[in-house]
């Protein structure tokens, strides 16, 4: 027996490892927690990370859609932004509109390079006028760091990334589980954001479509919490490989996998992460490129595609259309356990890029129907203020 | 006698009759299956073949044909429920049954004491 696809007998998410050697490959912080846990560890962006626990991806999966799941993300970057011109370096540096933004506030978006291609998306949060957050992707947290600090020469602002352990506790009882272990005052709506204590950070978002929250703790706290939260009864560690169904099952996006530097927001289904006051004529890195793709109109689009049968069709998988064609690729896709059944997500050419096409995936030699369907596949449950 | 294969497969004989599943480490390893796609009833298939793949939430692979023969059954009840593969992957989780061409093909594979210290 041998696994087809990318590393021996893991369940592992699709994002390119920046490299496979092991004297490079960074630890978690709380390591020595999921080792205790039970974890089973595989390479993810440069990352030794927690794939699965001893319960297993199935049940980590709809553990965190019926109570709480807690996720390990260090690997991802706090960036701080801070000085008088933050409103005017952000406005600038990503396709962004600061001063509409309210402070707690938190906003999808992307660092986009010249072409409007997507080298990064991230989640900003608006602290102050003069103080901002952003969360960057664990792949491509050094390259956004000197890619904003490149952006950020004209401006007063400085562009520091903050050594943070990080988890996110997602599902319908994270907030609970959170009051029980004495973090209160929780923002109370969806992407809006709080600092519970003194270089905590703290947002209710997240990457699953449940509600549920990311945490940013200062290194020397970590361990504790992390420990208190973990003893909850309610609440269980889930892995990389039930993050990566939830979010597939959620419709989200995984950078490297689904959206990449050679792909713009418009093609990805994103444009509404842009505000509609600089589509047309912003002045942001990437603008453009972006109002010229969006006044032509994209060639491929980003849509949900579901297997018919219980195969799964997995991410690199070949789509053609009924006259067998090219017509796109999927770019992620697997097993949804709370969906039960297969489900991807991928892109292919505009003209198909309706509700119900069949297309046909190529998996391995055996055309196997597919229905492009509405993401997400998962209903998200996310709080509204 | 079973026989276990480097790559994670259980070969149970009786007779000219094999039995092939995956070892309880294989299920291990790969997590809850959702999907076991199994050869054809009738199919003559050879060592090394990919004749079969079992599929979990993340990862795809494929189980190889340990030696040759000729299949004589498949087990519908993997195909209709994959986690029986997890919940008994040396019993009702076998996957096929063969008609052994060539049972000194048999040789090269390991007993349970050499396959419990191949993956220890």
């Amino acid at each position: 027996m041998n696994c087809r696809n990318r590393r021996l007998c893991q369940p592992v998410s699709g994002e390119p490892l920046l490299t496979d050697d092991l004297h490079s490959i960074k630890t978690l912080p709380l390591e020595p927690l999921h080792i205790a846990a039970g974890a089973k560890f595989g390479a993810f962006a440069g990352w030794n990370m927690p794939l699965s626990y001893p319960l297993g991806v199935m049940k980590e999966h709809l553990h965190t859609r019926s109570a709480a799941g807690l996720f390990d993300i260090s690997h991802m970057q706090l960036v701080g932004i801070e000085g008088p011109d933050a409103l005017a370096f952000l406005a600038y540096a990503l396709p962004l509109d600061p001063n509409l933004m309210i402070d707690c506030q938190s906003k999808y978006t992307f660092l986009l390079n010249e072409n409007a291609g997507i080298d990064d998306d991230l989640i900003v949060t608006r602290l102050s006028e003069t103080r901002f957050m952003i969360v960057a992707n664990a792949s491509r947290a050094v390259d956004d760091v000197a890619e904003l600090k490149s952006r950020a020469t004209k401006f007063d602002v400085t562009v520091t990334a903050l050594p943070r352990v990080t988890l996110a506790l997602q599902g319908p009882l994270a907030e609970q589980a959170l009051m029980e272990v004495g973090i209160t005052n929780l923002p109370q709506s969806f992407m809006t954001a709080s600092e519970p204590k003194p270089n905590w950070f703290l947002t209710r978002s997240g990457y699953t479509g449940e509600d549920g929250f990311e945490i940013a703790i200062p290194l020397n706290e970590a361990e504790a919490f992390a420990a208190r939260l973990a003893a909850q009864t309610d609440v269980e560690w889930i892995g990389l490989a039930a993050r990566d169904s939830l979010r597939l099952e959620a419709g989200l996006c995984l950078h490297g996998n689904d959206i990449d530097a050679a792909i713009d927001p418009i093609s990805a289904g994103l444009t509404w992460a842009v505000p509609k006051s600089i589509r047309a004529d912003g002045t942001f890195v990437g603008a453009k490129a972006f109002a010229r793709v969006l006044n032509d109109g994209p060639s491929q689009k980003r849509v949900g595609l579901k297997a018919e049968g219980r195969q799964p069709v997995r991410g690199g998988v070949l789509l053609t259309d009924e006259t067998g064609a090219a017509a796109g690729r999927v770019t992620s896709g697997g097993f949804g356990p709370s969906a039960e059944g297969p489900v991807a997500m991928g892109y292919i050419r505009a003209d198909l890029a309706t509700i119900g096409t069949r297309v046909l995936a190529d998996l391995r030699g055996k055309p196997t129907p597919m229905i492009v369907s509405s993401l997400p596949f998962v209903p998200h449950s996310y709080r509204k203020g | 006698m079973i026989y276990y294969t480097e790559d994670h497969e259980w070969i149970r004989v009786e007779g000219t009759i094999a039995t092939v599943g995956i070892t309880d480490y294989a299920q291990s390893q790969l997590g809850d299956l959702v999907f076991v796609q199994l050869p054809d009833v009738g199919a003559n298939v050879a060592k090394g073949d990919a004749s079969v793949v079992v599929e979990s939430v993340k990862a795809a692979s494929d189980v190889y044909v340990p030696v040759n023969g000729t299949v004589t059954a498949v087990n519908d009840a993997v195909a209709a429920t994959p986690e029986l593969v997890n919940s008994a992957p040396e019993g009702e989780g076998w996957l096929w049954q063969m008609e052994l061409a060539d049972t000194s093909q048999l040789d090269g594979l390991m007993d349970a004491a050499a396959y419990a210290k191949h993956i220890a």
